[in-house]
C-alpha cells in the first residue's frame, strides 16, 4: 500500500510498532467492520477504529441523539441532538479521519436481515444495550461464522469477550437463554458510570484490531470483567460447551430467534 | 546475500534520502523502505537528523535487521546501511 504524505503523518505512531509497520497498517486500511449500536459502547469503538483507519465501518442503531446520551456516548453532542445517532457519530468520525468510508444504518436490526447485512464484514462488534440483541447477534455470527466482539455495561461493571465460531465458545455456551424480561433491571434501575463504556468499548476497538492484525491473543473462551468501583479485571475461562443449543454437538437452534417481546430497552 | 564488492564497498538495492525529516517520520520512512525489499537486500539511508543517526540503527536491530554501516560523511549528513535479515 501506498500512504500519503498525510497518511504516513496520522498512522506514523502504529507503523513504527514492530507488530503492525506499513504492512499491517494496509491491514487495517482492507479491514470492514460492522458495529451494532451508536451508544456507549458503538461511539468510542467506532471512533478508535476510526482513527486507527479501519477502512470500512458499518454501523447500525435506530435512535435519535437526546439530551440523557451525552453523558456518556462521545460521538453525539449538544449539536447532534434530534439527529439519528447513525449520522450524528458519522458527522464526528469523518471530522476525525476522511479516509474511512462509514455506512450509517438508522434502523432496527433484526432476525430478516442480520445475515444479509453483516455477509460483506470481517468482524463484528456488538454494542447493544438489551438481550433480545445481543443474541440474535449470538446466533447470527456463528451461523455466519464472524468474528463477534461482545461488549456490556451496567453501573459500575463492564465485561468483554470475543467469540470465534468454529473455534471457541458462544454467548449461549455462557448462558443458553436470554434472562427472562422480569430479571433484567428495569429502566430506572440502570445507572452506569458514564466514563465506564470508554473503558469496555476501548477494550472492544483493541480486540478488534488484533483480530485485523493477526497479533497477540484474544479473549477467546473468555469472560474479561472490569469493576470500575474496586478497579479491577477478572478474566473468567469459558469452556465450549457441548451441549450448547447453538453451537453444540446437536444443535437445535437451527434459525435466528426474535426475543423482543416483553424487555424495556434501556436509553 | 550480502553483495560485496572490493574495498568493502557495498552496492545498496536502494536508497533513500531523508535530509529534514525529524523523529519519528525519520523512521517512519525507513522501516516503509526495508519493508519494501526482499531479505538479504540492503538499504542505504541519507540522513541529516543527528538523533536518528543513532535510532534508526537501534530500532532496526530491535525489529531483526542487520546494520551494517553508520558513517557521519561530512558536517550535517550520515549515510547508514541496513541489510533486511526479518521480513
Amino acid at each position: 500500500m501506498d500512504f500519503t504524505e498525510d497518511q504516513l503523518l496520522r498512522y506514523s505512531r502504529h507503523i513504527i510498532l514492530p507488530e503492525v509497520g506499513g504492512k499491517g497498517q494496509a491491514k487495517i486500511a482492507k479491514a470492514r467492520v460492522f458495529i451494532i449500536g451508536a451508544g456507549g459502547l458503538g461511539c468510542p469503538v467506532g471512533y478508535y477504529l476510526t482513527a486507527a483507519g479501519v477502512g470500512t465501518i458499518a454501523m447500525i442503531d435506530n435512535d435519535t441523539v437526546e439530551m440523557s446520551n451525552l453523558q456518556r456516548q462521545i460521538a453525539h453532542s449538544v449539536h447532534t441532538i434530534g439527529m439519528p445517532k447513525v449520522e450524528s457519530a458519522k458527522k464526528t468520525f469523518e471530522a476525525l479521519n476522511p479516509d474511512v468510508h462509514f455506512i450509517a444504518l438508522k434502523k432496527r436490526i433484526s432476525k430478516d436481515d442480520i445475515l444479509d447485512l453483516i455477509e460483506d464484514y470481517d468482524i463484528v462488534v456488538d454494542g447493544s444495550d438489551n438481550f433480545p440483541t445481543r443474541y440474535l447477534v449470538n446466533d447470527a455470527c456463528v451461523m455466519a461464522h464472524k468474528p463477534l466482539v461482545s461488549g456490556a455495561i451496567l453501573r459500575f461493571e463492564g465485561q468483554v469477550t470475543t467469540i470465534m465460531p468454529g473455534e471457541g465458545p458462544c454467548y449461549r455456551c455462557l448462558f443458553e437463554e436470554p434472562p427472562p424480561p422480569g430479571l433484567v433491571p428495569s429502566c430506572q434501575e440502570a445507572g452506569v458510570l458514564g466514563v465506564l463504556p470508554g473503558v469496555i468499548g476501548g477494550l472492544q476497538a483493541t480486540e478488534v484490531l488484533k483480530l485485523i492484525l493477526g497479533k497477540g491473543d484474544v479473549l477467546k473462551g473468555e469472560l474479561l470483567i472490569y469493576n470500575a468501583l474496586k478497579t479491577t479485571f477478572r478474566k473468567v475461562k469459558v469452556p465450549k460447551n457441548p451441549s450448547c443449543p447453538l453451537c453444540g454437538e446437536n444443535p437445535t437452534i437451527r434459525e435466528l430467534i426474535d426475543y423482543n417481546e416483553g424487555y424495556c430497552a434501556i436509553q | 546475500m550480502q553483495r560485496e564488492v572490493t574495498m568493502n564497498e557495498i552496492i545498496a538495492d536502494k536508497k533513500i534520502n531523508i535530509k529534514g525529516l525529524v523523529c519519528p517520520y525519520t523512521f517512519v520512512k525507513a522501516k516503509l523502505a526495508i519493508e519494501s525489499m526482499e531479505v538479504g537486500q540492503i538499504l542505504e539511508i541519507l540522513l541529516d537528523h543527528a538523533e536518528a543517526s543513532r535510532s534508526i540503527p537501534k530500532s532496526m536491530e530491535d525489529h531483526g535487521q542487520k546494520v551494517l554501516k553508520v558513517e557521519k560523511i561530512n558536517d550535517t549528513d550520515w549515510l547508514l546501511q541496513i541489510r533486511k535479515d526479518k521480513d
